[in-house]
């Protein structure tokens, strides 16, 4: 059994791994967890889309 | 004459007893071990569920699992891989892991194993806090 996500799909649950981590471990209060989990998110999916997005003016 | 105020304890000094890197070790070996260790049922489970998440996404993603350091990359590699504990290990056994890579996603794949490693690594740490009191 094999999976082949596409590079973005692959972005996201990348993303989605690390930020549950990243929220657990670097705060204290489960609110606090919930929220830095969820900016570490956008932040990982937000700057790969603007990244992508400033390649593919730069390649034309 | 007055007495000096009494110092608070301090959580490391009221908290750990036993094998102090009990929860280190537990959380090496089974990703969210060391706060199954200390009843944090939620944070262990959700630990558990990212890091074997993202370990078995490698795996189906062909992704590369590193055997040996022939350079400084390869020992980089192997140092994130061997963060996952029993999970590295089954799966060397069980020979995952040890195909050529021939497709694109196959690098996101070793990527992958090895970053699940050292989420682990970091999960681990922050139980071994946990248990000293550093973290609540």
């Amino acid at each position: 059994m094999t999976y082949s996500p596409s590079h973005f799909t692959a972005v996201l649950e990348f993303a989605l791994c690390v930020s549950v981590v990243f929220g657990i471990t670097q705060r204290d209060t489960p609110k606090r967890m919930l929220r830095y989990g969820a900016a570490a998110f956008g932040l990982f999916a937000g700057s790969a889309i603007v990244l992508s997005w400033l390649m593919f003016f730069l390649a034309r | 004459m007055a007495t000096s105020p009494t110092k608070p304890a301090t959580a490391s000094s009221t908290k750990s007893s036993g094998f102090i890197y009990g929860p280190l070790l537990a959380g090496w070996l089974i990703p969210g071990g060391g706060h199954f260790l200390q009843r944090k049922w939620i944070r262990g489970s959700l630990l558990l569920v990212a890091i074997g998440t993202m370990f078995v996404l490698g795996i189906l993603m062909q992704g590369k699992l590193y055997t040996s350091a022939q350079s400084i990359l390869d020992m980089l590699g192997l140092a994130g891989d061997m963060g996952s504990g029993l999970f590295y290990l089954v799966s060397r056994q069980m020979g995952l892991g040890t195909d050529a890579i021939q497709v694109t996603t196959a690098d996101y794949g070793t990527r992958f194993l090895v970053f699940a490693g050292l989420l682990n690594i970091i999960a681990a740490v922050d139980a071994h806090n946990l248990y000293t009191g550093r973290k609540k």
